[in-house]
């Protein structure tokens, strides 16, 4: 059985349909790509499986369990991680401060025992703050390990909403268009670092304007156009579907 | 400890403190200083921290000081009761409109907010029969283990021992998992959210805390003075505090000590000016917010930073 299976799903903006009965399903431990022009529905089909958007139709499973409409904190607790497109770090907290909130569901919580400063919860918390500084390590920011986060580059938070959805300790990671605005360097960089990540057993699925990065490093490949699917398949399969050459590849080459 | 720097400075100031002060006088203001302070730190936690608002606070002030008048002069309660009582009822009543007021946000919170305020001053005021109406009511005495709790001298002791505690356990708090995700969810809700953490009920629970910290303090500011009047619940009193967290700095432990000394400090200091000043209040009050938006302890902090 996949990991994710996506069956007609679909959402609808007033009069615009911005996923229109989209199916799919993604095997565990690949690398899983969404592309399609701008405005395709790719962000709003992330937004959907994370539970951040209800569907208007249509079943999404995770390992078979029914997940659509459910909000992203239980997601998060079934191992559902993600970063944003625009930007989304916590900018009154310390980069490391963003990083343990990743761990935030494997804490102790209690407001009581926050406040009283329990000791179990002190210990747990400081074996965090190494866990969230190794964290930073692995997707390269060990630079910024004593910055807040409102004076770190644009680039340096990228990496840092990936360190935070590693955090979560994901079986599934989406990430949103990990490279875009980045130079030719860093988006190697990236793309490297998504290879570690999805050899370390994390299921990948991607939003990706790179079609470099995308045709090496997908295992498959969801087309999306106005809302539709256009064609799925190995990259070999979708570099070579006439419709996608058409729409979208044509015009970008 | 670096961590405690700031606590061991603010307890020597509370311990040498009454060596400066000359009377009766003095030690009510400071009194009045710290019940505000304390007031004020729980509702930073919620403005400053998790970045919502509460035009209404005054409202849970006024529940826990009537609390400690009206349960044990009517049914006969402890004082101490009396407190505890007050605060959970207060809790409760909290609990319950906050998941409604929590799908609000901006404005729309504000004035909700400032509606439920509105209400407990009303009822206040209007249930004569138990609050005394308008003139207000007495407070029995609090005894404390035998001993009667009188004069500002020993009063200075408890609200300082309070007041102390009191920043102790809220920077813990800003420090712990708890308030990580709260100041996350004042960062980026939708960040916070896809991490795990369950918004709504973090607002709700942080709403819920600050208005049980401020029925404490309305219980113990009663029991102090002796008497309340509905004016403890105003409106006025509920944008007093605001005003407070605004001016000491949003989001700063400190920040709302300074703020809350500072606010109630100026109107006496102001006294000798006669008839004008609330006219100066006003125009101090404008001029913090003109040049120091973010209040007076983070932006201070923040030169000190960059002049190093
Ligand atoms: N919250 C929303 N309300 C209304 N319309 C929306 C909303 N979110 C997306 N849309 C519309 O849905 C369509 C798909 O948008 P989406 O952001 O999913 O595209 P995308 O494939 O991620 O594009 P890009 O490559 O530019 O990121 C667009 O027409 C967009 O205007
Ligand atoms: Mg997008």
């Amino acid at each position: 059985m996949a990991l994710l299976e996506v069956s007609a799903l679909s959402k609808a903006f007033g009069g615009v349909m911005a996923v229109q009965d989209v199916a799919f399903s993604v095997d565990a431990g690949v690398v899983y790509s969404v592309i399609g022009p701008n405005g395709a529905g790719k962000t709003t089909l992330f937004n959907l499986i994370t539970g951040v958007y209800t569907p208007s139709g249509g079943d999404i499973r995770l390992d078979g369990e029914a997940i659509a409409g459910v909000a992203p904190h239980r997601l998060a607790q079934k191992g559902v991680a993600r970063t944003f497109q625009n930007l989304q770090v916590c900018m009154n907290l310390t980069a490391l401060e963003n990083v343990m909130l990743g761990a935030h569901l494997a804490l102790d919580r209690n407001l009581l025992k926050g406040l009283f400063r329990a000791p179990g919860l002190t210990r747990a918390d400081a074996a965090l703050r190494d866990r969230a500084a190794e964290l930073m390590r692995y997707v390269g920011l060990d630079a910024y390990r004593a910055s807040a986060a409102s004076a770190m580059p644009y680039g340096a938070l990228k990496r840092l909403e990936i360190a935070r959805a590693l955090a979560v300790q994901p079986r599934i990671l989406f990430l949103d268009e990990p490279a875009a605005g980045l130079n030719p360097k860093e988006t190697t960089e990236i793309d490297a670092l998504v290879r570690k990540i999805a050899d370390s057993g994390i299921t990948v699925v991607l939003v990706e304007h790179d079609m470099k990065m995308v045709m090496n490093i997908s295992d498959r490949i969801l087309v999306l156009d106005y809302g539709k699917k256009l064609a799925e398949g190995s990259a070999r399969e979708v570099r070579r579907n006439p419709a996608v050459i058409a729409a979208y590849l044509g015009k970008a080459a | 400890m670096k961590r405690q720097r700031g606590l061991f400075v603010l307890a020597a100031v509370l311990l040498l403190l009454p060596l400066a002060l000359p009377n009766a006088f003095y030690y009510d203001i400071v009194i009045r200083m710290m019940i505000n302070a304390v007031v004020v730190l729980g509702l930073n936690l919620l403005m400053g921290f998790a970045g919502q608002i509460s035009l209404g606070h005054a409202g849970f002030f006024g529940i826990g000081a009537y609390a400690a008048a009206i349960l044990p002069t009517r049914y006969g309660w402890h004082p101490l009761a009396a407190m505890l009582g007050g605060a959970l009822l207060t809790a409760a009543l909290a609990a319950l409109v906050a998941r409604p007021i929590f799908r609000l946000r901006g404005h729309y919170l504000a004035m909700a907010t400032l509606g439920l305020g509105i209400i407990i001053a009303i009822v206040l005021k209007n249930e004569g029969a138990y609050t005394g109406g308008p003139d207000g009511m007495a407070v029995p005495a609090l005894g404390l283990f035998g001993f009667a709790l009188d004069g500002e001298k020993q009063w200075y002791w408890v609200f300082a021992a309070n007041l102390l505690f009191s920043v102790w356990a809220c920077r813990n708090l800003v420090d712990s998992p708890f308030g990580r995700a709260l100041r996350a969810l004042h960062g980026s809700e939708i960040a916070a959210q896809v991490v795990g953490v369950d918004v709504a009920r973090y607002k709700a629970a942080i709403f819920v805390f600050s208005a049980f910290f401020a029925s404490i303090m309305g219980s113990l500011s009663a029991d102090y003075v002796g008497f309340v009047t509905p004016n403890v619940a105003d409106f006025f009193h509920s944008i007093e505090l605001v005003t407070m967290v605004v001016v000491g700095g949003m989001a700063s432990i400190f920040g709302s000590v300074v703020g809350a000394v500072l606010l109630t400090a100026l109107p006496q200091a102001l006294a000798t000016l006669e008839g004008w000043e609330t006219v100066t209040f006003g125009a101090i009050l404008m001029l913090f917010m003109i040049f120091l938006p973010r209040g007076l302890v983070p932006t201070l902090a923040a030169r000190c930073w960059r002049s190093r």
